[in-house]
């Protein structure tokens, strides 16, 4: 795969289709891949690094990219062309800039994953079909794929590039029932005071790293509410506990409806806070609700908070709704 | 625990500018009687609560929080109140899902003629919040005296 995405990088650049290339290249280690832009070929040769740990989204980088001089090529994951889809839709990105180069996925890995099987000392992982041969300094050791992918290709929404240029690699469908929703029905059934003791043990661990916001392309907005030092709102390390819950309610909040289940938020978090669980509450009940609604699916459609009925459901179903008592 | 029977609850009552502030006045000229501490504030619309506004007032040291405005369809701005619903709908399920008492906050829809249901539902949730007691999920220390 990676081969065949450098060629064409190259192949773009050659022909003048585009004067840079926006993919990935290797950050400190190995395995923890950094967004890069490329603009040339020899650059694409040396650096360009497409491998299981390429789960970065990087439709978010193309709100800037797309506003400078000629085209940018991008390469898109299915789930990153649900952001590119409602990154277009909000009119953030300029569409007439971009070559998108639509690529097959079949998962990304997490290294936490690995490690966590008992694997220590990983020096280089590669993709054998469904297992991954994973080389390290006590010789080398092999996992199946599944037992390695990161949480949001366990569930995977979907297989379906909604919007490119071309294809590399077969383009695949939607898939309603992957169990998305799960996790978020456990939580449901638990008693408040439960769910309370587990959110706790969760967001109490924030470091408020912004981590979350800054990868989010939903988050995209220019100023940030959380950013604005006369909103009274503290800027770093959560100093209490109504600090957390209030950045991750708003976070999520400002998202709903306009966030595509990218699991972008969870995969950068360096405390491990399952944070699409948050996200996943919000579509769930925008789809229970309102009806089902995957956000940058399609071109037309209104995000459920941004639309209404005169029929809608009053707040009070809340109270008659879920794990009671 | 030890319960203070003096105890209150502090209730915070965001009210539409066009219906139910007018009903907090009517209910007032007409001599009906709902609990001090009920603190109310005007907002433009009801779609104007922010739902920072709901966690701010919890953080310093509201027990309840009561969002009124105009009924469905009577909106001054037409379709204010039909976002508003959706939006409260969304938040308090997800206060209610972090484990947050979800009684404790509330819309109720209250026209400038509905005096008497302004009164009512303030000694009613009152009530409610009384039963509940002290917001303890959602408070910060260091706004408390």
């Amino acid at each position: 795969m990676q081969a065949v995405i450098k060629k064409k990088a190259i192949e773009l650049l050659e022909s003048g289709t585009v004067n840079r290339v926006l993919g990935w290249k290797a950050g400190e280690f190995f395995y923890d891949l950094t967004p890069a832009v490329f603009t040339t070929p020899e650059q694409i040769e040396k650096d360009f690094v497409y491998s299981v740990f390429s789960g970065a989204n990087m439709s978010k980088y193309l709100i800037d990219e797309s506003k400078k001089e000629g085209k940018v090529a991008a390469f898109i994951k299915p789930c990153d062309g649900y952001s590119f889809v409602q990154l277009q839709k909000e009119h953030r990105i300029v569409r007439e800039n971009i070559y998108a180069v639509g690529l097959a996925c079949d998962g990304m890995c997490d290294m936490r994953e690995i490690r966590e099987a008992g694997i220590k000392g990983v020096t280089s992982v590669e993709e054998d079909g469904e297992t991954l041969k994973i080389g390290t300094i006590y010789g080398e050791k092999t996992m199946a794929k599944k037992d390695a992918l990161l949480e949001r290709c366990v569930h995977c929404k979907s297989k379906k590039v909604v919007d490119c240029d071309e294809m590399i690699g077969e383009n695949g469908e939607e898939n309603r029932d992957c169990g998305r929703f799960d996790e978020v029905e456990k939580l449901e059934a638990m008693s408040p005071d439960e769910r309370f003791a587990f959110w706790r043990s969760q967001l109490s661990r924030c470091i408020r790293c912004n981590a979350c916001r800054e990868v989010c392309p939903a988050c995209s907005c220019v100023k940030c509410v959380f950013d604005n030092p006369n909103s009274g709102i503290a800027q770093k390390a959560a100093a209490s506990d109504f600090e957390e819950n209030n950045f991750h309610i708003i976070r999520a909040f400002h998202v709903a409806g306009r966030c595509t289940d990218c699991g972008e938020c969870s995969r950068v978090c360096p405390e491990h806070i399952p944070l699409h669980l948050l996200n996943r509450k919000f579509i769930k009940d925008m789809n229970e609700l309102y009806g089902f609604y995957q956000a940058g699916a399609d071109f037309e459609s209104k995000p459920p908070v941004m639309n209404y009925t005169t029929g809608d459901a009053e707040p009070s179903i809340v109270y008659a709704r879920g794990g009671d008592k | 625990m030890q319960v203070d029977k003096n105890w209150t609850p502090t209730i915070v009552a965001f009210c539409c500018n066009w219906c139910s502030y007018a009903g907090a006045d009517l209910s007032g000229n007409n001599r009906l009687s709902y609990p001090a501490n009920v603190k109310i504030i005007r907002i433009p619309c009801s779609c104007r609560l922010n739902p920072m506004f709901i966690l701010r007032a919890f953080q310093r040291g509201a027990d309840g929080v009561i969002l009124c405005g105009c009924h469905p369809g009577d909106c001054h701005y037409t379709t204010g109140n039909y976002y508003a619903r959706r939006r409260m709908t969304l938040l308090f399920s997800m206060l209610d899902y972090l484990g947050i008492e979800k009684e404790r906050t509330r819309v109720e829809w209250v026209s400038a003629a509905e005096g008497a249901k302004f009164a009512a539902t303030m000694n009613e949730f009152v009530e409610a919040v009384t039963a509940l007691g002290e917001n303890k999920r959602l408070e910060d220390f260091r706004c408390k005296q």
